[in-house]
């Protein structure tokens, strides 16, 4: 299945977690992909997913970065 | 300190978080700070803009210790934590006139969301109609991020950019201890370039090294709570999250107990401390400010606590408060305790206009 790649990376409060909430809402299901840059955007898309039930596997990159996989 | 940090991180920090401000702000109030004003971040750039002679109104100008302690204490968490992450490039300028019509907003209601939220607890009434205007103020910046609204992406940037606001905080703090008078007045007298008043708000504050730690330590927690007043209202109707918003009910109700114990709650609507009574523009002002603050990704509070995180967009938009400040008093835009400014509402509906062209146009460019 093709996997959706959400670039919130740099992005101001609220915008990643909109991004991320949009982007679940829309596919309904599967495997998105979500890049933040900072810890509260980790944290916020992370809580988002999983309070609707998506499960959240989290990936530091060597860039201080994070690649958030979300499934359902 | 990994449990304190995930701790913090969880729905408890902001609520801890919450607690701790409540206590302690109105505590700050009982050791000489003015009245319902333990921390209002906004009334405190106005009154440290006075003090480096941004705006002459000589009842208003102190650097106040606990703007310091947020920067450096927000320094010293992202620092430990690894949150020390300096970075620049999403619409400074943008972000720099947002903090001035920020200042001029709050400045007609006279207080920043952590004082509207501390003068509800205090007993100020008025302060209900700042909050409904806050809230309004916020309804229309979510829907400008509906529309698409975006600053664009910050992008890293050397470390240097990142210990700038930090650096100006530490100047700020030798400039409190030390007040250099270099300037001579007609008389004679000592005067400036640092001017600390000697009556009025300015002249009422807690204990320098009390005000300080208490910055620093509400840095501290608020860096890894992502405590924030506005995104509190905001996630809750954007996000359905009330995670942030649960920290600002406990804000109010321990600040509410805080002042009852000490006998600070005196409520009513008339002769309140540093407000003032006409509810049109109490809710007019407030809006402005929650529209700019929403387009700005957070509450003033927020915002010096990213620019302890290294984020000098944020700190461009401090700046923009700290000078805003100095221009709404200079040019008679602040409110006073027998109502509005002259200019006040001229500003807050011109700040209006701009900030809603803002949120119509600014669209995050591709490539």
């Amino acid at each position: 299945m093709e996997e959706k790649v959400i670039d919130a990376r740099g992005l101001s409060c609220p915008q990643p977690a909109m991004l991320a909430r949009q982007a679940m809402q829309k596919a309904g299901k599967g495997t998105l992909e979500v890049l933040v840059d900072s810890g509260t955007a980790r944290e916020n898309v992370s809580r988002l997913a999983k309070n609707a039930g998506w499960t959240v596997t989290v990936e530091a990159q060597p860039d201080g970065t994070y690649r958030i996989v979300l499934n359902k | 300190m990994s449990f304190i940090s995930r701790f913090l991180t969880s729905r408890w920090g902001p609520i801890i978080t919450g607690i701790v401000v409540g206590i302690l702000a109105p505590v700050l109030v009982k050791l000489g700070n003015p009245g319902n004003m333990g921390v209002c971040v906004v009334c405190f750039s106005r009154d440290t803009a006075g003090a480096l002679g941004l705006h002459r109104t000589s009842t208003v100008q102190y650097i106040r210790p606990e703007l310091i302690g947020f920067v450096l204490g927000a320094l010293i968490a992202a620092l430990i934590f690894r949150e020390f992450r300096p970075r620049t490039g999403s619409a400074p300028l943008v972000r720099f006139l947002l903090g001035i019509f920020a200042s001029f907003g709050a400045l007609v209601f006279l207080g920043c969301p952590w004082r509207a939220y501390l003068r509800l607890a205090g007993g100020d009434w008025n302060a209900i109609f700042g909050i409904l205007g806050l809230i309004a103020g916020i309804i229309l910046g979510i829907v400008f991020l509906r529309m698409g609204f975006s600053l664009g992406r910050n992008r890293p940037a050397p470390k240097a950019v990142g210990w700038v606001m930090p650096m100006v905080m530490v100047i700020l703090l030798a400039l409190l201890i030390v007040q250099p008078q270099f300037g001579r007045d007609a008389n004679g007298n000592p005067t400036g370039p640092i001017f600390f008043s000697t009556s009025g708000p300015g002249s009422q504050h807690a204990p320098l090294l009390i005000s300080l730690v208490v910055g620093l330590f509400i840095g501290i927690l608020a860096q890894r709570s992502r405590f924030c007043t506005v995104g509190a209202i905001r996630d809750t109707i954007l996000l359905r999250d009330s995670r942030l918003l649960y920290g600002v009910l406990a804000l109010v109700v321990a600040a509410f107990i805080t002042n009852y114990v000490l006998g600070q709650f005196h409520p009513g609507f008339e002769k309140q401390p540093a407000a003032q009574t006409n509810q049109w523009w109490n809710f007019g002002g407030m809006v402005l400010a929650g529209l700019a603050f929403t387009l700005a990704g957070g509450c003033p509070g927020r915002q010096l606590f990213l620019t302890g995180e290294g984020d000098a967009d944020a700190g461009i938009f401090v700046a923009g408060m700290i000078i805003g400040a100095g221009f709404a008093h200079t040019y008679n835009m602040a409110s006073s305790t027998s109502g509005p400014g002259l200019f006040g509402p001229f500003a807050v509906i011109a700040g209006l206009v701009i900030c809603s062209v803002i949120g119509l146009t600014m669209r995050e460019t591709k490539g």
